[in-house]
């Protein structure tokens, strides 16, 4: 085996892995804090896609073509606008589906959130119809040459900002007055209440951040797999789900871990074994970790008090 | 009482994904409501029993619509084209939206037929036309396809005719095509792992390889759902040093594909089958990462040939778009009814069983020149399949150019 080639299979891993573990950081908060399996997120992600798309498509014809404002100005403006507007469906979804089922059964809510889910799909097949666009990646389609490897500039974007949205959310939840109270209602909602915290808004912030790193999260996604259809998000979603239940779902830094490790199996199972089992190696891994830890990798082991 | 609240915004839920469904499916009787749409227009149309209700079902919405928008609009032209030419034939034709899905499409032929249709132009695409022709071949109506090629369509149905190529006779043509050309020394193969079609094309592509001794290096799969990324499939072509790479796949993914060998600087042939047919036209697809794509298709829209430049003015000014080889063949198949209804004195009155049992008779025995073809004229055997010559045709400057 050439290690060059290894090397890249391990870069294009990292890469697939890092989009995986931005999705997945935004499951694993809706998780740990509102305990809820929040399936929308996946179509939330596309939406975004859509965003940025119209609106570099819209800006990218006043600028001079070739020019460094040309370069700069759409792709970032179409990145705060895919999360602006991801964010405001985040909180609006919150407050329309779920906020009014706080007391409904889990169940209740898990179908709710698929419904949500297919509501997401229908509406932009609607606005958008189902023929595919293709993304113009946010930071062009060279690479980088590293000896005799190319990494894409995507992939260094998509690595970077994903460490970068680890730390932040690691330091926001550690040190602050909002990060404190988030982890107080993840760990007692009750009790929380009673100290004084305000649980509704608490999780309704948790809703905006999350879908405000699934705007990211389509972004970046669409910029590395260009193909935007109205059912983009849905594979994608459920592929970081498994990455969040596989790194631990509830641990920020288990949803790095598990993206990146999905990430990286799922190029190396295509590459080395078949690619017409790269999905089932995937989920078979899955399986392994979860008959060995049921609580993830990094998940805690709660025991349940009798 | 909560509980209650929660119930009722479910069941809401409920109805608004409905209505979203609802609503979907009727975007196209919108925007492709051009010349007459559907049946319903009842305007121009001829009253009953003056002309022959021809019934379709494709993909009107959803992800495969640009085939099924083609074939109709394809088909529609044709019917326009008959009726202000005057004449006995006439037809009343209608499409209904099956979203490339089967259940859908038994329900849009049973609609048809509630409707009464005398002869049918089967499904656009093969999963459901399995589903169809099947329906075809109880209900005793006539069926010729316009695009679904798997030889599954026609397999059994004395009753059921193609207007394309067969999946297997694609692979077939291909694999020649590529070894006669001389267009590459070590292929590779990608192709999907759940399509029917897809897979259809690779099996007989790979036996005639081998037949012919043309040098298969390897191949790869994906599915629907691994579509997004392709650069495992990639390496390991550049690393068994393939110099063509055949892709029997619809356009979608042959298009992140192009981009993904482009990204990574590997630049090896391409060459697609009939499906790759519409990447041009994709929004936002950079067209010269398409720039020498090879593709065998039966149609050609920059063919200089009356009656092809006719049609594809026709379909410009109608629809904006160039036409793809769905709309040509939808439309070869609306006047190579004609011709077999003429050549079988059919009149409008008969019932589908006498139509059924008259055309196919009639079929077989028919030369057909359309868009689609060569001059040579198309024909039919008593199975269903057709013999017609493909066209090499390769994307330069944004374009499709034929190769020889």
């Amino acid at each position: 085996m050439d290690i060059t080639v290894i090397l890249d299979y391990l870069i294009r891993g990292l890469s697939l892995g890092s989009v995986y573990a931005i999705i997945a950081l935004g499951y694993t908060m809706v998780y740990g804090i509102a305990k809820m399996l929040n399936f929308a997120h996946g179509d939330v992600i596309m939406v975004g896609g859509y965003i940025c798309f119209f609106s570099m498509s819209g800006l990218s014809s006043h600028f001079e073509e070739g020019s460094v404002a040309a370069m700069v100005v759409p792709a970032v403006a179409g990145t705060l606008a895919a999360m602006v507007v991801c964010t405001v469906l985040g909180v609006t979804i919150e407050r329309l589906a779920y906020k009014p089922l706080r007391q409904a059964s889990s169940l209740a809510v898990l179908i709710t959130a698929i419904g949500v889910s297919y509501f997401l799909q229908n509406a932009a097949l609607l606005l958008w119809s189902a023929n595919p666009k293709v993304f113009t990646p946010v930071v062009g389609r060279g690479s980088l040459q590293v000896g005799p490897l190319s990494i894409s500039y995507v992939t260094l974007l998509t690595i970077a900002v994903c460490i970068v949205i680890m730390i932040a959310l690691t330091t926001f939840t550690s040190r602050g007055k909002m990060g404190k109270a988030m982890r107080a209602v993840s760990e007692d909602k009750g009790a929380a209440q009673l100290m004084g915290i305000n649980v509704n808004a608490t999780i309704s912030l948790t809703f905006a951040i999350g879908s405000a790193l699934a705007g990211i999260a389509g972004v970046l996604f669409m910029s590395a797999y260009p193909t935007l259809t109205p059912t983009t998000g849905s594979m994608p979603g459920i592929k970081a789900f498994t990455a969040a239940v596989f790194g631990g779902i509830g641990s920020i830094p288990g949803a790095l871990l598990g993206g990146l490790l999905l990430g990286i199996i799922e190029i190396f199972a295509g590459a080395y074994i078949s690619t017409q089992l790269q999905n089932a190696i995937v989920f078979a891994v899955l399986i392994v970790v979860l008959v060995v830890r049921p609580a993830g990798l990094l998940g805690k082991t709660i025991r349940e008090k009798v | 009482m909560k509980k209650l609240l929660a119930m009722l915004m479910a069941v809401a839920m409920c109805f608004t994904l409905l209505t979203a469904c609802g609503n979907s499916s009727d975007t196209p009787a919108e925007t492709g409501s051009a010349p007459a749409e559907t049946g319903d227009n009842t305007g121009e149309t001829p009253a009953d029993g003056t002309a022959f209700k021809l019934g379709g079902t494709g993909p009107l919405t959803g992800g495969a619509s640009i085939y099924g928008l083609a074939a109709q609009r394809g088909a529609q032209i044709a019917v326009d084209e008959i009726r202000e030419a005057g004449g006995d034939i006439q037809f009343d034709l209608r499409y209904e939206d099956d979203v490339h899905v089967a259940e859908t499409a038994v329900n849009a032929y049973n609609t048809l037929k509630g409707w009464g249709m005398q002869i049918s132009l089967g499904s656009v695409t093969s999963t459901p036309g399995i589903a169809t022709s099947a329906l075809n071949y109880e209900d005793r109506i006539f069926a010729l396809t316009p695009s679904a090629s798997s030889p599954d369509v026609i397999a059994g149905k004395d009753n059921v005719y193609q207007m394309c190529f067969s999946d297997p006779n694609q692979g077939l043509a291909s694999a020649q095509y590529i070894y006669e050309q001389g267009l590459g020394e070590s292929v590779y193969i990608i192709w999907k792992n759940d399509d029917i079609y897809s897979t259809g094309i690779k099996d007989q592509f790979m036996a005639e390889a081998e037949a012919l001794g043309l040098n298969v290096v390897g191949d790869s799969t994906f599915t629907e759902d691994t579509q997004n990324d392709f650069t495992v499939q990639l390496t390991d072509a550049q690393q068994k040093g393939a110099d063509l790479i055949f892709l029997p796949m619809y356009y979608q993914p042959a298009s992140l594909i192009l981009t993904q060998a482009d990204q990574m600087g590997y630049e090896p042939k391409f060459f697609g089958v009939d499906g790759m047919d519409g990447i041009l036209t994709m929004e936002g697809f950079d067209a010269t990462l398409a720039e020498g794509v090879m593709l065998l298709t039966p149609f050609n829209a920059d063919a200089t040939d009356e009656a092809t430049v006719a049609f594809v003015t026709k379909y410009q000014d109608l629809y904006g778009e160039t036409p793809n080889q769905f709309a040509a063949d939808a439309y070869d198949c609306v006047y190579a009814l004609k011709q077999a209804l003429e050549t079988a004195g059919c009149t409008p009155d008969m019932s589908n069983e006498e139509l059924c049992d008259a055309l196919m008779e009639v079929f077989p025995t028919i030369t057909f020149t359309g868009l689609t073809g060569d001059g040579q004229g198309i024909t039919w055997d008593s199975t269903g399949a057709v013999s017609k010559a493909p066209k090499g045709m390769v994307i330069e400057g944004g374009a499709y150019v034929g190769m020889d």
